[in-house]
């Protein structure tokens, strides 16, 4: 049985009607069409899902939708003001920080919620110049140990 | 995943209720082993009943001889609890060492111990502080020694319909320490993990991934190596296991003797 489901994503209100078997990734990629929401393991190990709920980074595939029921959710998409790219993001392409780009939303998001970086696969083994830009944007740490 | 009714309790009754009903219930707390098992169809469920809208099942408290942990704290808030920091360094070390920021902020405490993986990461410090583990079924609340909770990979001495409220760990402070050995630094599970405690003079060890339980061992690094029960894997072969249990309970010793 369908459930509804409010929540404010990049700052919009939405109310929605899902399944409560699909995730948080398959709700915004497929009924929001924010496909800047990556799926890469499907298992919470890559990180490429990362979004913020209420501020804070959490994997979307392994985030129940009904889970998000009242919160507020921040996507890659979601972060840039008036047609002006976010710092970050600013800083990832300053310093050449994205070779595919698969894992750069993710990045992003992770970068901006925590202060290391455990949680994001660069399968372009990238982390040099990902390291580079996080600290040019003025982030605390932000070493990749992966 | 597949289809399934899902519910979102507001109290442990109804939770409790619900755990009992007809059908093949799982309760879901930060979902980090529960979805990966459920994406994978190792578990058929037909109702996940979702424990987080029950505030009473979170926070740390101290009170009296006790700090009461609830079920649904995070890693995350573990490892940022002042009450953890200043009274359990073990404690707090195995919190930050766990996965990445995304899954601590998401991951339980209740759900580490109740998932009851050989490696959880949690088991080895609080089997250290002789942690009482807290359950509410339709009988009521009853308390389960830490040493007698886990009964093999996967299981614990939890009744079907019974729910962890919250782990009751004595509040003595312990010196100590936390190793755990994985073969990357960051997001793998432990090859071996040893958590060593001094609790007024006496002196705690407890190890995890090398037997189908985390244990206790007597406070020698030669007795816990005979004690383990390892098994090879992809990690590691059982006689690596034997050979670490051997040299990192002598260094976890070592450390918290100094
Ligand atoms: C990428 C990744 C990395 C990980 N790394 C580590 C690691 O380094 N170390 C480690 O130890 N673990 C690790 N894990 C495993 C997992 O994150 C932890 O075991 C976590 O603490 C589980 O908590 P949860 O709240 O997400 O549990 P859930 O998935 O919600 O639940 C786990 C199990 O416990 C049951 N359960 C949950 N709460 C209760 C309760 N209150 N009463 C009764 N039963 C309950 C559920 O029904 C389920 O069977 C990792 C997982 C992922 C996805």
């Amino acid at each position: 049985m369908k459930r509804r489901l409010n929540m404010t994503v990049n700052g919009h209100a939405v109310a929605l009607e899902v399944a409560p078997h699909r995730t948080l990734l398959e709700v915004l990629r497929e009924d929001l069409g924010l496909t800047g929401v990556r799926e890469g393991c499907s298992t919470g190990d890559c990180g490429a899902c990362t979004v913020l709920l209420n501020g804070k980074a959490v994997v979307s595939c392994l985030t129940l939708a009904p889970d998000a029921e009242g919160a507020s959710v921040t996507t890659i998409e979601g972060l840039a003001k008036d047609g002006k790219l976010d710092a970050m993001q600013e800083a990832f392409i300053a310093k050449g920080a994205i070779q595919c780009g698969f894992c750069t939303p993710g990045m992003i998001l992770a970068a901006k919620s925590a202060d290391v970086l455990e949680g994001n696969l660069c399968r372009c083994t990238g982390y040099a110049k990902i390291q580079e830009a996080i600290r040019h944007a003025g982030s605390r740490g932000g070493s990749p140990h992966a | 995943m597949r289809p399934f009714e899902y519910e979102e309790p507001r109290s442990i009754e109804e939770a409790v209720s619900l755990l009992g009903a007809p059908g093949k219930n799982r309760l879901l707390a930060g979902g980090t082993d529960l979805l990966v098992r459920l994406k994978r169809r190792e578990w058929p469920v037909d109702r996940v009943i979702n424990l987080k809208r029950i505030e009473t099942l979170r926070g740390i408290e101290e009170r009296g001889d006790w700090v009461t942990v609830g079920a649904l704290t995070t890693i995350e808030e573990l490892e940022r609890s002042e009450v953890v920091a200043k009274r359990w360094p073990l404690l707090r070390e195995a919190a930050m060492e766990m996965a990445s920021p995304q899954v601590r902020a998401m991951a339980t405490a209740g759900g580490n111990l109740c998932n009851a993986s050989p490696a959880a990461d949690l088991a080895p410090p609080l089997l250290c502080l002789d942690a009482q583990m807290i359950a509410v079924g339709p009988r009521g609340e009853r308390t389960i020694a830490i040493r007698s909770f886990f009964a093999g990979p996967g299981r614990t001495a939890l009744a079907p319909d019974e729910i962890l409220t919250g782990i009751r760990i004595p509040s003595a402070p312990a010196r100590g320490c936390f190793i755990k050995f994985c073969t990357r630094r960051a997001m793998d599970l432990a090859v071996v993990s040893v958590a060593c405690a001094v609790v007024s003079k006496e002196t705690r060890l407890a190890l995890g991934a090398v037997a189908p339980t985390p244990i206790r061992v007597a406070a020698s690094a030669e007795e816990a190596a005979m004690r383990c029960a390892p098994i090879d894997d992809v990690r590691a072969t059982a006689e690596y296991r034997r050979e670490l249990v051997r040299v990192l309970a002598g260094r976890a010793l070592a450390k918290a003797a100094s």
